[in-house]
């Protein structure tokens, strides 16, 4: 399984970010090889639809699971659609919760909020 | 003459303002442009008798004609379409209509449909004809409606605008073809710092304009001052009144139930004629 997960540096240290739309940059960590991957979030700078491209850029790398604090409702739509189920983070430890992924222990987050919309100053 | 009725918040006198100018005008026409909270017809209360739906387009993917090569996704700057198990699905809220996918798709799978984004209401209140433009919750952009609502304006009579509040995009619209700007403000540090902005903006726009001064209690020097030194007339102060309020928490026209606000809202009237002709 490929996990992604939003964090705020490129390191195994780094804690998980906040936001999965316009996080720096997403952890892909395969849970067979013990492989990780830093990627740039391409869609960290977007006017809007932020969670639309990160979901697209999540799908694209071929993960199967996001792990993150909150999912928004575009993004969520995107990932469901591409089949990628949605953990939800259990505090900022990247390797305690790739742990927790391992062994099931991380719920699955259901609780889509509607966006943070129109505060991307694209103005009207 | 055409004349909008600006402030740079809400709640300063916009409506008040241009619904009174309507009806103190006799035979005249008012817009509501404030598409995301009209509210001129609760004060003139028209007799609808039309309705048209204000429509923007956006895509329509024909799937089958999609080769996956992701131009219209790699395109959008809203991040309006995601590609996801060999579809284009469209996320219809955050487009904003630019046509863009539809131009750049190779194959021709992208067409354009429209979609309602509110309504024009039309009616009559007395002698005023009654526009108001209705967005519909949720929607990016008003500027489609104020579009399709300037279209309306006719040259038989005096036009008043009810502009949105702000400075933005939806004001600009408002304002484009309009003769004269009626600002409104309050005497307050917070009204003078929106009124500084509206300010910038008919100073861009180069329209000619004057300040209504809504809810005095007395001098206000930091404002009347700076009035003064931009050379801005002060066209009408409007002192406070409880009458006043009582009257609008009802939903009724002062110039229509007190005399001496119809003589008020004449005497704008008679003020602003015109003003643009001379500037």
């Amino acid at each position: 399984m490929i996990a992604a997960i939003p964090v705020e540096v490129n390191n195994m240290g780094s804690c998980i970010n906040k936001s999965l739309g316009r996080t720096p940059y997403f952890l892909f960590y395969d849970t067979i090889n013990k492989v990780s991957k830093f990627v740039d979030n391409s869609a960290a700078g977007s006017q809007g639809g932020a969670g639309i491209k990160a979901a697209q850029l999540i799908a694209d790398n071929g993960a199967n699971a996001v792990i993150a604090p909150a999912c928004g409702k575009n993004a969520a739509d995107v990932l469901t659609a591409s089949g990628i189920k949605i953990y939800r983070s259990s505090g900022c430890s990247l390797k305690d919760n790739i742990l927790a992924l391992e062994d099931g222990k991380l719920a699955e987050l259901t609780d889509i909020h509607p966006g943070f919309h129109r505060h991307g100053g694209s103005g009207k | 003459m055409k004349t909008a009725v600006l402030s740079g918040k809400g709640g300063t006198g916009k409506t008040f303002v241009s619904v009174n100018l309507a009806y103190a005008a006799g035979k005249s026409m008012y817009i509501d442009c404030d598409v995301e909270e009209p509210n001129g017809h609760i004060f003139l209360k028209p007799t609808v008798d039309g309705t048209e739906s204000v429509c923007v387009l956006i895509p329509k993917v024909n799937q089958s004609k999609c080769s996956g090569c992701r131009k219209c996704v790699d395109f959008c700057r809203f991040n309006a379409l995601a590609y996801i198990r060999d579809r284009v699905e469209v996320f219809e809220d955050i487009c904003h209509s630019c046509g863009g996918c539809s131009l750049v798709c190779p194959e021709g799978a992208i067409t354009e449909k429209p979609k309602e984004i509110g309504v024009i209401k039309s009616g009559n209140s007395g002698d005023v004809r009654v526009i108001s433009g209705i967005m519909d919750t949720g929607e990016e952009s008003g500027v489609p409606i104020i579009k399709q609502l300037l279209e309306k304006t006719w040259e038989e009579t005096d036009v008043f605008i009810d502009a949105p509040p702000g400075s933005a995009c939806t004001v600009m619209e408002s304002i484009r073809d309009i003769d004269y700007c009626i600002l409104v403000t309050e005497p307050t540090v917070f009204g003078l710092h929106n009124l500084k902005m509206v300010l910038e903006l008919v100073d861009i726009f180069k329209k000619p304009h004057g300040v209504v001064i809504n809810k005095t209690v007395g001098p206000f020097p930091v404002l009347e001052n700076y009035l003064k030194s931009r050379n801005t007339e002060i066209l009408m102060e409007i002192k406070y009144d409880p009458v006043l309020g009582d009257l609008n928490s009802r939903g009724m026209i002062a110039a229509k139930e007190n005399p001496r606000y119809h003589d008020m809202f004449t005497e704008l009237l008679s003020g602003i004629e015109g003003k643009a002709a001379h500037v």
